[in-house]
């Protein structure tokens, strides 16, 4: 028998019916929704008059326009306490799990998931945020979707969907230190650019990636979306079993070692084979900023601005557009550069080890005077934990404001806004304009960077930090 | 439910020659707070069309007389970033019902055939002409035929095939809608649930 690619495997036992010339019929085992891309959904089912097919499926939450401040008052924003509203009483009337405002287990909806153990190895996966592909992480096939095709996986646990190509990216050797996954997957998209996986899902393999925790290849799998990948994945191994050993309660899996058992021939068979290949080598990254208006953009922190985005050719006018907007010029360097803001949160890097590494730097010092830098755990349980360890003391004591879980600044729906022209930089997924509010300028880092961007009140080397 | 049907259509299109257009530009994430599908278009691009102070940006395409029509053109890579099917409900509601590029984001290619909007892609070469042609001519028409697939410059009579799956292509050409379809397979649905043992 042809040997199978892991995505394969999963994708392949999930057609209920293929279409001739069409997409698949593929069944979806797990539903995330929150309250920004569900309520026109939940319309369409109304107008139907359909109920929810298997609510048991989806789990919900409020996180993308939910206020970090004072989340226990009424939410200011009469446009966004609608629509938390409106979460909650369709999550009511159909019967869907919600963790919502202020509940003890909120939080950002791919935060939450594998953490409450919602996320499984050999899922299908699906929410209406393109980056439910940090789930992707667990051996899962899991991706972004529209609200028409939320309402699909409501009324029929089902999505269509046409078969991706499938790329694998190998990434051996050894980090340095100062060197995060953030920088791995932020430098593969820079090699990329930001279309360059467009059409793909993509499968993450090699020592670099085995060696890292389980959150650090969420952080690898959720920007695969800034590559164009529709998805990316990593096949389960003891890492994956130990993390999901030690969570409390899984729902659904009555014996944790039948099922694991299980989940060990979730695995890329040898001599399968793949649309495209690409191998990177670990030694060669170094700690990553972007520069630009997408996350292509992004070199080593310590590099010049390429001069032009083509190698072959002038600089395009979209290529200079952008570093327009960002207020910089072809050939400048980065390094030393003053900044105004520093976001640490998000689905990308909002987990308690990535505070754990910011504080690393942060501990026993203060953040420079020009910088106001915020804190915004991933969800309850990082923020309980961060308290718990003693982080939230060491961000305080560097005169960081630490706030209340949520997207916040990631896309700027809240209050939680860059004001126009400043320099930001954070630990999220997208550089893109306005992104963190209209004419913010963001540079996305690891947490490492941004700690060091934060303690120097400039773009600095998190690496100068490891050798003082 | 049934939908705006799709066959042919003869519009002059409105160049946006920019790449990497992501949805955070085509909609921003502070217009996302509504429950209904209706009015994005009022705000499609609107940090382009906008300056800061809330006055129509007189460089922005959209501002322009000169540039008009249904179909919308822009550059390599359009739609990245978020899933917000906003951006498409945008894109149709200001009035738009082609977009041409050399090739779109994966999730607002989905989102934009599931609400009528046709994603055509094109080669380079063949983006770079129709563009320059539309800057120098913004009366140039083009003709799109879904059932025939091609995409042909009026003036020039220069035609090219554009791919679509064909179920896809049904949907458009008779606007019936995925869900109806998923609807009519539930036995199979179940059936599946059965075998994997997922039924409640």
């Amino acid at each position: 028998m042809k040997a199978k690619t892991l995505f394969d495997k999963i994708w392949d036992g999930h057609v209920v019916r293929s279409i001739k010339d069409g997409p698949d019929v593929l069944y979806i085992d797990r539903h995330y929704i929150h309250e920004v891309t569900s309520p026109q959904a939940f319309n369409g089912l109304k107008e139907r008059g359909i109920p929810v097919y298997r609510p048991e499926k989806t789990i919900a939450t409020a996180d993308h326009n939910i206020p970090t401040k004072d989340q226990h008052l009424q939410i200011r924003d009469e446009l966004s306490r609608n629509q938390v509203e409106r979460l909650n009483e369709n999550c009511i009337k159909y019967g869907i799990e919600l963790f919502g405002l202020n509940h003890e287990k909120n939080g950002i909806v791919h935060v939450i998931g594998p953490e409450l153990g919602y996320t499984l190895p050999g899922m299908t996966i699906v929410c209406g945020d393109s980056h439910t592909s940090t789930h992707g992480a667990f051996g899962t096939i899991a991706f972004g979707i529209g609200t028409s095709e939320v309402e699909m996986v409501l009324a029929t646990q089902c999505i269509l969907q046409p078969k991706p190509k499938k790329m694998r990216i190998t990434v051996n050797g050894n980090l340095h230190k100062g060197v995060s996954s953030k920088d791995i997957i932020m430098y593969i998209i820079s090699e990329i650019s930001a279309g360059g996986a467009t059409g793909y899902f993509v499968e993450f393999s090699g020592s670099a990636i085995r060696s890292l925790s389980m959150e650090a290849r969420m952080t690898i799998c959720n920007m695969s979306i800034e590559m164009g990948a529709r998805g990316g994945l990593i096949a389960p191994d003891e890492t994956t079993f130990n993390y999901l050993r030690l969570l409390p309660a899984i729902p659904g899996i009555k014996d944790m070692e039948s099922a694991i058992n299980q989940w060990k021939t979730l695995t890329t068979e040898p001599g399968a084979i793949f649309d495209r290949e690409l191998v990177f080598d670990a030694e060669q990254i170094k700690p990553m900023i972007t520069y630009g208006t997408n996350p292509g953009m992004g070199m080593s922190v310590d590099d010049t601005i390429p001069i032009t985005d083509d190698k072959n050719k002038e600089a395009s006018s979209s290529y200079l557009k952008s570093l327009d907007y960002m207020g910089f010029k072809p050939g400048e360097k980065l390094l030393g550069h003053s900044i105004d803001y520093v976001f640490i949160g998000s689905c990308t890097n909002g987990r308690i080890e990535d505070f754990r590494a910011f504080a690393q730097i942060i501990k026993g010092r203060k953040k420079a005077a020009n910088v106001t830098a915020l804190i915004v755990p991933g969800s309850k349980r990082v923020e309980e934990q961060m308290a718990a360890e003693g982080l939230t003391e060491i961000f305080k004591n560097a005169d960081f404001e630490v706030r209340q879980p949520g997207c916040s600044s990631c896309l700027a729906m809240n209050e939680d806004k860059i004001p126009a022209g400043k320099y930001a930089v954070s630990t999220s997924n997208r550089n893109f304009e306005g992104r963190q509010g209209p004419g913010a300028r963001t540079m996305l880092a690891s947490p490492l960077t941004a700690a060091a961007a934060a303690i120097k009140g400039k773009i600095s080397d998190p690496r100068e930090f490891f050798t003082e | 439910m049934a939908k705006e049907k799709f066959d042919i259509l003869r519009s002059t299109c409105v160049p946006l020659p920019l790449e990497n257009v992501d949805t955070d530009q085509i909609i921003p994430a502070r217009f996302l707070s509504a429950t209904t599908r209706e009015g994005f278009g009022e705000n499609l691009f609107r940090d382009w069309r906008y300056s800061k102070t809330g006055e129509l940006n007189r460089d922005f395409v959209l501002n322009n007389p000169k540039f008009s029509g249904k179909v919308l053109v822009a550059e390599k890579n359009f739609g990245s970033g978020s899933s917000r099917e906003h951006a498409v409900w945008a894109i149709y509601d200001y009035g738009f019902r082609a977009v041409v590029s050399s090739f779109f984001a994966d999730i607002f290619m989905a989102n934009s055939l599931n609400n009528g909007l046709l994603p055509i892609v094109v080669k380079e070469e063949f983006l770079k002409k129709l563009l320059g042609l539309i800057q120098k001519d913004p009366s140039t028409e083009i003709n799109i035929d879904l059932d025939k697939q091609t995409f042909t410059i009026v003036s020039t009579g220069d035609s090219v095939k554009f791919a679509i799956n064909s179920y896809k292509k049904e949907c458009m050409l008779k606007g019936l809608d995925d869900i109806d379809f998923l609807l009519s397979i539930k036995s199979q649905i179940t059936a599946y649930e059965t075998n994997k043992s997922l039924a409640k």
